[in-house]
C-alpha cells in the first residue's frame, strides 16, 4: 500500500494531465451566400485562447483542449458575423459557417454619369485645389481649370461654362448647397473675366456636366459643386505680392482646434501691368478691385460644423474701344461694381443615423454700368434721329439683384448603406435695373420672386455592384407663375474592380434670364432632358472615362421685337445637343508627371432669342481638345506646367431686324482655336520645417506662342462691316511671390488670392 | 494525499498563468518568422482571440496590430486604408487597456502606409498623423529605440530638400542602435526594430 499509494497518484496525474490536454479537432469551409470561399475570417472559440483564420479557399482547422459548451464565432471585415453553440470533448466538430456580405461605402459603386469627383481624397479626386492652381493657364480660377474637362467649351469672349451646347447661363455654382447669385467678376462686352471665388476656400469641387442630382435645381446644362473647407490647418499670416496684386491676410485656430477664424484683404490695379503690355482698348480708367473677406468656424459637439463666409468686393474700370458703325467715333464703357456675398452653414448629426444641412446665404450686387460715344478728341458727341442706333449706344443703367436664400437637407442612413434624403428650398429675389438716360429714361425695371422647391431622393444599394438613385424636385416660382416636376434617375453598375458602367436620366428647368423677365413674366420654364451613358476606368494613379449623351432642349426663350428698342420673349424655341467625350488621366507612368487629355465631341442646334431657325450656336464647336502637363522636379524644388488648348472654329451670326422680324444676313465659322500656356513655381523653403517664412514664386504666360484668337465677329449696323472680337491682348502674362509664416504650406503652394 | 491534491492545484493555477506567457512567446515566435499574408493574417487572428480572452492585457492586442502592420508593408495589400483601419481598431482595444510609446510607434507605422499610397497629396494629413504619432510617442518614452527607428526610416525617405536625407537620418539610427543595446525589455514587450535600425544605418552610409 505503501508503496502503491504514490503509483496510484501518479497514476491518476498522467490520466488527468491527459484528460486536460485531450485535444478536439474543430474545422470547416467558411462561405458567402453566393457559396464563394471567404478568405481571411476570423474562427474564434468565445472567451479563449482558440481558433484560426480560414485561407484562400475558406478552410480552416484547429485543436482546442477545451472542454464543454461553448460558443463559436466567425468575423471578417466587410461581413456580418456568424455564431454557432458547440459542445467540445465528444470527437471532431466540422462546420460550414455561411457569413453575409455587408455593403459597404468603400467597395460600393458609385454613380459617375455626368459628373466630375474633384477634391475628396477618398474618392479619387479628379482635380485637387492644388490642380487648379498649377494647371497652366488657368491662374488659379477653378472656371478656368475646369474648362480643361470634357464637355466645357473654351470660350474666351465671355465668362461663364459653356457645357454641352448650353449657354453659360444654363451652368449654376452652389456653396456648400447654396446657389451663388453672381459667381463671376462682373465683366465689360466681348471679355471674359474671373470666377470671385479661390480654389483654396473648397476642398471638394463636383464639376457635373449632366444628369445632376434632385437636390440642385435651376440650371439647364451643369452644377459646379463647392464645399468649403471645415478647420485650416494651423493659425498663420500671408502676404502677397506683384505688379498687380497685394493683399494681407490671416487664419486663426483657436488651440483646442475646435474654431476658427480668418481675415483677408487684396487689392488689384492692372495699371502697371497695362503701361508694360500693350492692351487693344484704351483703359482711361485702370481696373481696380478691392476684395475682403472673413469667415468663422467652429465644430459642434456631436461632430458637426458651423461655418460662415462673408466677402466684399469692389471694383471699377473703364475702356473705349473703336465703334464699329464710324470710324472717327469711339465707345466708352465704364463699369463700377459692389459685391458682398454671405454664407452661413450648418452640418449635424443627429440620433438614429439622421444628418442635417441647413445653409443660408444673402447677396447683393450692384452694377453701375455706362456708355457714352464720344468723337476722336474723346469727347461726347450726339447724333440726329436718322442714326438713332449711334444714340442708342449711349447709356447708364444701375442693374441690381438680390438673393436671400434657406435650404434645409435631411439624410438618413437605411440599413447598410442605403439612404434617402429630402429637403427644401427657398429663395427671394429682388432684381432691379434703372436706367438713367434714353430710350428708358429714369425707367425702373424691377421684378421681386419667390421660388420654392420641395426634393426628394434615394441612394439604394442592391449589391455591392448595382446602385441606384432615384429622385424627385418639385418648383414653383411666383414671378412666372408656374411651377414643374423634375424626375432624374441615375444607375450605376461595377463591371470590375476599378471599372463600372453608369447611366443618368433626368429633367432639368430653369427660370428665364432678369434681362427677359424685366420685360415679361408672361413665360415658363425652359427645360432640358439629359441621358446619358458613362463607362469608367479608375485605379489610384489613372482615369479613363467616355461618355455619350443626348439632351433635348425644349421652351428656350424666343425673342419677339416690337420695335428696335422694345422686345418681348416667348417659350417657342427648341434644340438639342448630342456627343461623345473622353478623359484620360494618368499620375504612374513618369514619375512626378502629371497630365491629362480630354477630348469633347459635340453636335448641337438651337433655335432661341433672335436666331431664325435651328442652328449650331455661336459658343459652341464640334471638336475640343486639351492636354495639360504638370512637372515637378524635388531637386529644384520647382514645377513647370503646360497646357494646350485646342478648338475648331465657332459658328457666327449676324441676325438682322427688318421691322419685326430678324434675317440671317450673314454667317460664317471662325478659324480654329488654340492656346498654349505655361507655367511655373519655385518652393525653395518645401520641406524645411524650421523655415519661419514659407515662400512660393510664381509665374505664368497665357498663349506663349502668340496665335490670334478670333471668337466671333460683332457687325456693324448696316451689316456691311465686320470686326472680330478678339481678347484685349495676345498673350498674359503674372509673376508673384506669396508668403507665409506659422505654417509649412507647401499642399497650397500656389496663394489663393490670384 | 492532501498534499498531493494541493500540489495538483498550484499546477493548474500556475499552469493557467504560464498558458498566457507560453502561448505568447509561441506566437511572438512565430510572428518573429513569419513571411507570407496568411502565416500573418493567422498570426493577427491568434492575439486578438488572446487579447479578447485575456480582457486586461494590452499585448496581445499590441501583436494583433503589429501582425497587421507587418501585412500592411508587403506590396500584395492592395487597400492600405482598409488594413490601416484594422490595425487602428486593434490599437484602439489596446489602448483602452493602456497608452504607451510602443503603441504610438505601431500608429506612426499605420499612417505611414497610409501617407505611401500617395505622398503629395496625403503628407499633410496622413503624413502630419504619422509625426503626430512619432512625437506623443517620444513623450511617452524618450528611450525607446523603435521610435528612434522609425524617426530614422521617415527622415531616410524624405527627400534632402524636404529636410531629409542620409545625413539627417544618420545619427537618429546610431541613437535607436544605442538604445536597442541598453534596453532591457520586460519578458513578452517587443523587441524587434535592431536589424532594420542597422540595415537604415547601413544605407546611410
Amino acid at each position: 500500500m505503501n508503496l502503491n499509494k504514490p503509483v496510484t497518484l501518479l497514476a491518476a496525474l498522467i490520466f488527468l494531465t491527459g484528460c486536460l490536454t485531450a485535444q478536439t479537432l474543430v474545422s470547416g469551409t467558411v462561405k458567402d451566400t453566393k457559396g464563394h470561399p471567404v478568405r481571411g475570417a476570423s474562427i474564434t472559440i468565445k472567451d479563449s485562447y482558440d481558433g484560426a483564420v480560414s485561407d484562400s479557399i475558406g478552410a480552416f482547422h484547429f485543436s482546442t483542449s477545451e472542454k464543454g459548451p461553448f460558443t463559436i464565432t466567425v468575423t471578417n471585415i466587410g461581413y456580418s458575423s456568424f455564431e454557432q453553440s458547440i459542445t467540445l470533448g465528444s470527437g471532431p466538430i466540422v462546420l460550414k459557417p455561411v457569413i453575409k456580405e455587408q455593403l459597404s461605402e468603400l467597395k460600393a459603386v458609385t454613380i459617375t454619369a455626368g459628373s466630375f469627383t474633384a477634391g475628396d481624397a477618398k474618392r479619387g479626386a479628379v482635380l485637387s485645389s492644388l490642380d487648379v492652381a498649377t494647371t497652366a493657364g488657368s491662374n488659379a480660377d477653378i472656371t478656368a481649370a475646369l474648362k480643361t474637362l470634357p464637355g466645357a467649351q473654351q470660350i474666351g469672349e465671355q465668362e461663364g461654362l459653356f457645357v454641352r451646347g448650353g449657354a453659360g447661363y444654363e451652368a449654376k455654382q452652389y456653396i456648400d448647397g447654396a446657389l451663388v447669385n453672381n459667381p463671376y467678376y462682373s465683366s465689360v462686352p466681348d471679355i471674359s473675366s474671373r470666377g470671385r471665388f479661390s480654389p483654396f476656400l473648397f476642398k471638394g469641387t463636383v464639376f457635373s456636366t449632366g444628369g445632376y442630382s434632385a437636390l440642385y435645381g435651376q440650371a439647364l446644362s451643369s452644377v459646379v459643386l463647392l464645399e468649403s473647407i471645415d478647420l485650416p490647418e494651423k493659425t498663420e499670416i500671408d502676404a502677397t505680392l506683384s505688379p498687380i496684386i497685394v493683399g494681407v491676410g490671416t487664419q486663426q485656430l483657436a488651440k483646442d482646434k475646435r474654431s476658427s477664424w480668418g481675415v483677408n484683404y487684396n487689392y488689384v490695379n492692372v495699371g502697371l501691368y497695362f503701361d508694360a503690355v500693350k492692351q487693344t482698348p484704351d483703359y482711361f480708367k485702370m481696373p481696380q478691385f478691392h476684395n475682403a473677406d472673413f469667415n468663422f468656424r467652429a465644430k459642434t459637439k456631436n461632430g458637426g460644423m458651423i461655418k460662415y463666409y462673408t466677402t466684399f468686393a469692389y471694383n471699377d474700370l473703364g475702356l473705349r474701344r473703336q465703334d464699329i458703325d464710324s470710324l472717327n467715333t469711339k465707345d466708352a464703357f465704364s463699369l463700377t461694381n459692389h459685391n458682398w456675398y454671405n454664407n452661413l452653414s450648418w452640418r449635424e448629426y443627429l440620433n438614429n443615423g439622421w444628418k442635417m444641412n441647413l445653409v443660408a446665404s444673402y447677396s447683393t450686387n450692384l452694377d453701375n454700368v455706362g456708355q457714352q460715344v464720344q468723337n476722336a478728341f474723346n469727347q461726347p458727341k450726339t447724333f440726329n434721329d436718322t442714326v438713332f442706333w449711334m444714340n442708342a449706344k449711349t447709356f447708364n443703367v444701375d442693374n441690381r439683384q438680390d438673393l436671400s436664400q434657406a435650404k434645409a437637407v435631411f439624410d438618413k442612413k437605411l440599413g447598410g448603406i442605403s439612404s434617402i434624403r429630402f429637403g427644401t428650398e427657398y429663395w427671394y429675389s429682388y432684381n432691379t435695373q434703372k436706367y438713367r438716360s434714353l430710350p428708358y429714361s429714369d425707367t425702373l425695371f424691377k421684378f421681386k420672386d419667390n421660388y420654392n422647391a420641395v426634393f426628394a431622393e434615394s441612394d439604394i444599394f442592391l449589391t455591392n455592384e448595382l446602385a441606384a438613385k432615384l429622385g424627385l424636385r418639385y418648383e414653383h416660382s411666383t414671378v412666372i407663375k408656374k411651377s414643374d416636376l423634375a424626375p432624374r434617375v441615375s444607375l450605376a453598375y461595377k463591371t470590375g474592380p476599378d471599372a463600372q458602367v453608369s447611366l443618368a436620366y433626368g429633367i432639368f428647368y430653369q427660370k428665364p434670364e432678369n434681362s427677359q423677365l424685366f420685360y415679361t413674366t408672361n413665360v415658363g420654364f425652359t427645360k432640358a432632358t439629359h441621358y446619358i451613358v458613362n463607362y469608367q476606368k479608375m485605379s489610384k494613379d489613372r482615369i479613363f472615362r467616355i461618355e455619350a449623351y443626348y439632351k433635348k432642349y425644349e421652351d428656350l426663350i424666343k425673342t419677339i421685337p416690337i420695335n428696335y428698342y422694345y422686345s418681348t420673349f416667348s417659350n417657342s424655341g427648341s434644340g438639342y445637343a448630342k456627343g461623345i467625350e473622353l478623359f484620360w488621366r494618368d499620375k504612374k507612368t513618369i514619375k512626378d508627371f502629371d497630365y491629362w487629355i480630354s477630348y469633347s465631341y459635340l453636335d448641337t442646334k438651337r433655335n432661341y432669342l433672335n436666331y431664325t431657325e435651328q442652328l449650331m450656336p455661336s459658343f459652341a464647336a464640334t471638336h475640343t481638345a486639351s492636354l495639360v502637363m504638370k512637372k515637378f522636379f524635388t531637386k529644384l524644388k520647382s514645377g513647370v506646367n503646360l497646357t494646350y488648348s485646342y478648338a475648331t472654329g465657332r459658328p457666327f451670326y449676324n441676325f438682322m431686324l427688318n421691322g419685326t422680324k430678324y434675317n440671317l444676313a450673314e454667317q460664317g465659322k471662325t478659324k480654329d482655336y488654340n492656346s498654349l500656356n505655361f507655367s511655373a513655381e519655385y518652393v525653395p523653403s518645401i520641406g524645411n520645417p524650421k523655415a519661419k517664412t514659407f515662400v512660393v514664386l510664381f509665374a505664368s504666360v497665357s498663349n506663349v506662342l502668340g496665335y490670334n484668337a478670333v471668337y466671333g465677329y460683332n457687325f456693324s449696323y448696316s451689316g456691311g462691316y465686320r470686326q472680330p472680337i478678339t481678347p484685349p491682348a495676345n498673350r498674359f502674362y503674372f509673376i508673384g511671390c506669396f508668403l507665409s509664416w506659422g505654417v509649412d504650406r507647401s499642399q497650397d503652394a500656389i496663394n489663393n488670392n490670384l | 494525499m492532501i498534499l498531493a491534491l494541493a500540489l495538483l492545484v498550484t499546477l493548474e493555477v500556475s499552469a493557467q498563468t504560464d498558458k498566457y506567457t507560453q502561448v505568447m512567446q509561441k506566437n511572438i515566435a512565430l510572428l518573429d518568422s513569419a513571411k507570407s499574408i496568411d502565416e500573418l493574417q493567422s498570426l493577427v487572428g491568434t492575439f486578438d482571440r488572446i487579447g479578447d480572452a485575456e480582457k486586461t492585457k494590452w499585448l496581445p492586442y499590441y501583436y494583433a496590430a503589429l501582425a497587421q502592420t507587418w501585412v500592411g508593408w508587403n506590396p500584395a495589400t492592395k487597400d492600405k486604408d482598409a488594413n490601416s483601419a484594422k490595425i487602428n481598431a486593434f490599437l484602439a482595444k489596446a489602448e483602452a487597456i493602456e497608452k504607451n510609446a510602443e503603441l504610438y510607434a505601431v500608429e506612426n507605422m499605420s499612417a505611414t502606409q497610409q501617407m505611401l499610397v500617395d505622398p503629395q497629396t496625403r503628407w499633410m494629413t496622413n503624413g502630419k498623423d504619422a509625426n503626430t504619432a512619432l512625437q506623443k510617442g517620444l513623450q511617452a518614452d524618450a528611450n525607446n529605440p523603435r521610435l528612434y527607428y522609425l524617426q530614422g526610416m521617415s527622415l531616410l525617405g524624405t527627400p534632402e530638400q524636404f529636410g531629409g536625407g542620409k545625413d539627417k537620418a544618420k545619427p537618429v539610427f546610431e541613437k535607436s542602435l544605442a538604445l536597442y543595446k541598453s534596453a532591457q525589455p520586460q519578458p513578452l514587450y517587443p523587441t524587434w526594430g535592431q536589424k532594420q535600425a542597422e540595415d537604415g544605418l547601413a544605407q546611410c552610409k
